[in-house]
């Protein structure tokens, strides 16, 4: 992924200490990572080149298939159900990563490690059986209707599941650890004494968070926010099993005209605008944040 | 500029504030970082608190500032008990160790964060950054970010900011200790300078003996959480009261012995083989026979020549020496009094120092002063 090559790079240009002989240097460490360069290009760039050639050629060539962006509604819906499912998973993603770093970030070395242990394990588990263990909860006769109506707040059960609802809270619960990951470093770069700092020079406990504490993280909330979003662009299992099959979110829909329908063109046309979108808003936000940081490469 | 002087009225006395701590103690669970401290800054006075490292300093700053709880005592303002007031209610400004500037915003915003904070209008905000980075003499860096600017410049911010809202105690933490030697002595003076112009209660922390001595009007000695001397720079180095203080203050000799005979004005002492005269000390009187500690500085120490007497008197040979530039140190080997430290002026010096030289030493009776024991010592 480009995550890892561009986490490799400042890494590596770090790690070469002499400035003498820099070029052989250079093309040393460039040898080095020769043949994972080869791999990628192999295994993951031509078959891209290869949807990309795809989209224009099938079924017959022409610019058919992306001249449904404008006039399909399916096409249509499909982007614009995608587009809000992932503003809103960022949002609460976002919210409730912004949050659990804070208290994270705020607790003595000891707790912040259960913390960070805590944030970290659902990482480990399957995608595939959080989904279900989502489907679970949240079915008509899952664990929360029916602790709710035992408690008597409703009466007939909610429809939690197989509904976009259900999609954002199984994405939401994918994302936060990924949320928190950039934040709680943007969180552990500010001094402490910044606060104190401010509070001692009249703020009050919000103020010197809304001036000082929010201002020096928001690299991270921007970094996680670029990150929560583009791998929720690309979400497949969630949607596909805590959407029912209802709410197509792009992933799904891709998948269903090559594989069900046998629509290579239109499939590979959503794909294409979909890599196109993620580079987009990566070429956007390269230039509100340092991407090096973002991903980990950092000074 | 009007601004200007307002923030530095010359007879602005008057613009500082008194601070008393009483009974000040801190716990760490059963640890005491800060012990029964006592003691009294008048208003536009410069005080620092002046000790080794671990000795409480910091945390007697913190809990000035309100940012640590005491665990018994109080802290009064001109009288006032504000013990219990959080730090943004107590108008003080605080320069941290290593300075805490924001580093999101330009020098000038940060000069302005105090101000902004209080709801100040624009115009009348930014008159009194102009006039408070005018102060430091960094007008022409009101646009950089702390990033872009040297140690010293930022030495500078942050006492900018800490005193362009007219705070009623300025509280610094090592102001200088990330400095090196020379810019140190530069702010010094700025610093002293700068007290004197805006004429508020400062209180400073270091562990530096030398910026402490130039700095203030009154210097409390702290070990171990405990005040141990309070008073002013001349008092202190002149009459250290214990071992401690006359070692922390500026370097001293220590010469132990027993107390033979008391008049009105001294007593004499016998060390050794040698016999010591020394004029009475403020400390109790000791009593004959006891035991007596005299602290003495090197530089009131005089080589003497053949015919030269002097009230004390002791021979030894030179054990070691230093060129130090402007003089030398010596460390002379005695029979009866240990090493003895001289500080010798270069200049026309009257001997060219050389290890197993002969000397002798004189000094007056009045040179050493009794000192007391630390206490808890052996
Ligand atoms: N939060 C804390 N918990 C436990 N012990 C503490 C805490 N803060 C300070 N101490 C202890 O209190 C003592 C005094 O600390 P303090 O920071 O006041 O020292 P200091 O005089 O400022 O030293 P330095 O010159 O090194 O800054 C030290 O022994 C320190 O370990
Ligand atoms: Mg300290």
């Amino acid at each position: 992924m480009s995550m890892s090559g561009s986490a490799a790079a400042p890494a590596l240009s770090a790690a070469t200490p002499a400035p003498s002989l820099p070029r052989f240097r250079n093309a040393g460490w460039w040898g080095l990572i020769l043949p994972a360069f080869l791999l990628m290009t192999v295994f993951y760039l031509a078959p891209i080149l290869q949807v990309l050639l795809i989209s224009f050629t099938e079924p017959r060539p022409g610019l058919d298939n992306y001249e449904r962006l404008f006039t399909s509604m399916g096409v249509q819906n499909v982007i614009e159900t995608t587009l809000r499912i992932c503003i809103i998973t960022t949002a609460v993603s976002l919210a409730l990563g912004y949050a659990l770093s804070y208290v994270v970030a705020l607790a003595s070395p000891r707790a912040q490690r259960w913390w960070l242990l805590a944030v970290l394990v659902p990482l480990w588990i399957s995608v595939l059986v959080r989904s279900f263990a989502w489907v679970t909860l949240l079915r008509r006769q899952g664990l929360v209707n029916e602790g709710l109506m035992g408690l008597g707040v409703i009466d007939e059960p909610l429809r939690l599941v197989w509904n976009e609802f259900g999609i954002v809270v199984g994405m939401v619960h994918y994302m936060v650890p990924y949320a928190v990951l950039p934040i709680l470093a943007s969180m552990r770069e500010i001094d402490p004494r910044l606060l104190a700092a401010a509070r001692g020079l009249g703020a009050s406990r919000f103020t010197a968070f809304r001036r000082v504490f929010l201002p020096l993280s928001a690299p991270g909330l921007v970094a996680a926010g670029v990150l929560v979003f583009i791998f929720s662009l690309g979400f497949y299992i969630t949607p596909a099993i805590l959407g029912g099959g209802k709410t197509l979110m792009a992933a799904e829909w891709i998948k269903l005209q090559i594989l069900d329908l046998i629509r290579w063109g239109l499939g590979t046309m959503l794909a294409t605008v979909l890599v196109v979108a993620i580079l987009v808003t990566l070429a956007i936000f390269s230039r509100v944040v340092n991407l090096k940081r973002l991903f980990g490469g950092g000074a | 500029m009007s601004e200007a002087t307002a923030l530095s009225r010359p007879e602005a006395r008057s613009a500082g504030h008194a601070l008393e701590l009483r009974g000040l103690s801190k716990r760490y669970g059963s640890f005491t970082a800060v012990e029964n401290v006592s003691l009294r800054v008048e208003s536009g006075e410069f005080l620092t608190l002046l000790g080794p490292s671990g000795s409480g300093k910091t945390t007697i700053l913190m809990m000035i500032a309100g940012f640590t709880t005491p665990s018994e005592g109080g802290i009064l303002l001109d009288g006032q008990d504000i013990t219990g007031l959080p730090p943004e209610k107590r108008d003080f400004g605080m320069v941290f160790q290593g300075y805490a500037l924001f580093p999101h915003m330009s020098v000038a915003e940060n000069v302005a964060f105090p101000l902004r904070v209080r709801a100040m209008g624009k115009a009348e905000r930014e008159a009194k950054v102009r006039a408070a980075l005018d102060l430091v003499q960094l007008d022409r860096f009101a646009e950089r970010k702390p990033s872009q600017l040297s140690g010293g410049q930022q030495q500078r911010v942050a006492l900018a900011r800490a005193l362009v809202f007219d705070p009623a105690l300025l509280l610094l933490d090592e102001p200088l200790s990330a400095l090196d030697k020379k810019l140190r002595a530069e702010l010094q003076e700025e610093l002293k300078a700068l007290h004197r112009r805006v004429g508020r209660t400062f209180v400073n922390v270091t562990h530096d003996q030398e910026e402490a001595l130039s700095l203030s009007d009154h210097i409390a000695i702290l070990n171990h959480g405990k005040l141990v001397q309070m008073g002013g720079p001349t008092a202190l180095y002149e009459a250290p009261r214990t071992r401690f203080v006359a070692d922390f203050l500026g370097k001293s000799n220590f010469l132990q012995g027993t107390v033979r005979e008391l008049a009105p004005g001294g007593m004499a002492l016998q060390a050794g083989g040698t016999r010591l005269v020394q004029a009475a000390g403020a400390g109790p009187r000791p009593a004959i026979g006891a035991p007596a500690l005299l602290s003495l500085r090197p530089e009131k120490i005089a080589l003497l020549g053949e015919s030269d007497a002097a009230e004390n008197m002791v021979s030894g040979e030179i054990a070691a020496w230093a060129y130090l530039g402007a003089g030398f140190s010596l460390a002379v080997r005695t029979a009866d009094l240990g090493e003895i430290r001289v500080a010798l002026p270069a200049w026309k010096a009257p001997i060219a120092p050389a290890e197993g030289l002969p000397v002798r030493l004189g000094w007056s009776a009045d040179a050493a002063v009794p000192v007391l024991e630390d206490e808890g010592a052996a």
